[in-house]
């Protein structure tokens, strides 16, 4: 899968499943800053990429990741 | 030194009448069943199809799809009806309230609906797919706090879960607390939103709910001699309560005044009320003593009026052993019959009732009520709104558990 796929896809479960604003789904936008997901939106939007992407994450692998891109990125890896 | 005096400066409410304080007070004295077939949910399997659902309301609309789906309906009802509340009362929502307002909130079941979910879903998919929302939409306190994060809200929180009583015990609380002197403003209230198959089919299964199907508009019948339970209702009820000097120091209207509370406990059975409804009588005298007034000086009882067998006889009997001749003086309505039963958050609901019969000189009617029992012989405002000069209500609220909350009102 290509990364922009990848992209539009997680772009479609912030919109559908958490309601968030399509516009400031972007690449750049902080997770936790820009789309107000808190820690607990955390854990819904592993459980969402994981039923999406039929992939396991562990929580180690989210070390690293506070915006969509590196998020995009690590999917992107697992795919 | 003498007590205190605490007063309502705003109103909120969100149930099966109405989505706002004015149009549920139309339809409480036009005599409007608010009870209607099930929507929201598959009732083929169930042996009662109806409850009174809030209606025309949508979550995402209101606050936002990603606020809103954080939240259990609970949380949704307890939010609008708060903002109501507080904008009636001339606060500014867009400020945080700080830390001299505290919040004291009933509910009987809290977010049941998100607990039934998280359980079929681990069930069906195992422990790695229950929604990571489920305990803050399940705990009873989740309204509570939700609020409280809403509004900012930083005193004191309690949340009271006296079941059918919860709401009743939580402005009564409040009000204890303003007269201590612990903060000079409470958001208090109560709601329920726990109309789910699993809640109807446990009803049902100890025969509290009625069952006419054929004709849910007149199924909930407090005092009707032909009478077969109760009838399930969601909403959630707000009031702004202060200390009159608070009120009085930001010009504030006045609803009227939190005068006297009293609660007690049956110590009987979890579920039927003591004979004679001794709990209830004490609470209602308790109420009287802490509001220091007479039996003669009641004019009006919201009863807790439920539409079970057992609750409207039992309290008809306590309220003549309270008021002995008076008893057949005062006038009496219960409210469910058009509301249905709100459970943790009738209290609230029907204290904002008894503020409204008060401000209004009206007495909404008890509909439903066709045929005369013999238990249930005193004047219970059958069909028809009553017109009236009113100065002092009380209104009795009961639970499963045998808690029992009552709460007296004065105009002035």
């Amino acid at each position: 899968m290509e990364l922009n796929e990848v992209f539009e896809k997680v772009k479609g479960l912030f919109v559908e499943d958490l309601g968030i604003d399509e516009s400031k789904v972007t690449m750049e936008a902080k997770l936790e800053e820009d789309l107000e997901i808190d820690s607990l939106g955390i854990v819904e939007v592993v459980m969402a990429f994981e039923d999406e992407f039929e992939i396991e994450i562990d929580d180690d692998e989210l070390a690293d990741v506070s915006t969509v891109g590196q998020a995009v990125n690590l999917l992107h890896s697992k795919i | 030194m003498s007590k205190r005096r605490v007063v309502v400066t705003g109103l909120g409410t969100i149930n099966p009448l109405g989505n706002n304080v004015s149009d549920t007070w139309n339809n409480l004295i036009n005599g409007v069943s608010g009870i209607d077939y099930i929507s929201s949910f598959e009732t083929d399997e169930l042996p009662v199809k109806f409850a009174g659902e809030v209606k025309n309301f949508d979550a995402n609309d209101y606050l936002g799809k990603q606020h809103a789906r954080k939240l259990d309906r609970s949380g949704h009802l307890s939010i609008h009806a708060t903002e109501e509340a507080l904008k009636d009362a001339g606060i500014n929502t867009e400020e945080r309230l700080g830390s001299e307002v505290g919040i004291v909130f009933g509910t009987g079941i809290g977010g049941i609906g998100a607990t039934e979910q998280a359980v079929r879903t681990y069930d069906e998919r195992g422990a790695s797919r229950i929604n990571p929302l489920a305990i803050t939409q399940l705990m009873p306190n989740s309204s509570t706090g939700q609020v409280a994060i809403k509004f900012g809200i930083e005193g004191p929180s309690l949340t009271i879960t006296t079941a059918c009583a919860a709401s009743a015990n939580a402005i009564g609380e409040a009000k204890n607390m303003i007269q201590n002197g612990i903060v000079d403003m409470v958001i208090a209230g109560g709601t329920e939103s726990g109309t789910t198959a699993m809640t109807i089919g446990a009803f049902a299964q100890i025969r509290a709910l009625s069952t006419n199907n054929e004709n849910p508009k007149e199924a909930c019948r407090p005092f009707d001699k032909n009478r077969d339970g109760f009838v399930m209702g969601e909403g959630s009820t707000v009031l702004v309560m202060e200390s009159e000097e608070s009120a009085k120091k930001r010009e504030a209207k006045i609803y009227g005044y939190i005068a006297g509370y009293g609660a007690t406990t049956d110590a009987y059975h979890i579920t039927a009320p003591a004979e004679g409804g001794r709990g209830a009588v004490q609470a209602m005298k308790k109420a009287l003593a802490d509001a220091e007034i007479s039996t003669e000086e009641i004019d009006y009882i919201n009863a807790h009026g439920t539409s079970t067998p057992a609750n409207d006889k039992n309290e008809t009997a306590a309220i003549k052993t309270v008021f002995i001749d008076k008893a057949y003086e005062i006038d009496i309505s219960s409210t469910k019959s058009m509301t249905g039963h709100l459970l943790g958050g009738g209290g609230a609901f029907e204290s904002l009732v008894s503020l409204l019969s008060l401000k209004n000189n009206i007495i909404p009617p008890t509909i439903n009520l066709d045929t005369p029992d013999e238990d249930c012989d005193l004047n219970y405002t059958p069909n028809i709104a009553l017109e009236k000069k009113l100065s002092i209500a009380m209104s009795n609220s009961f639970g499963f558990g045998g808690h029992n909350g009552v709460l007296v009102f004065k105009k002035d």
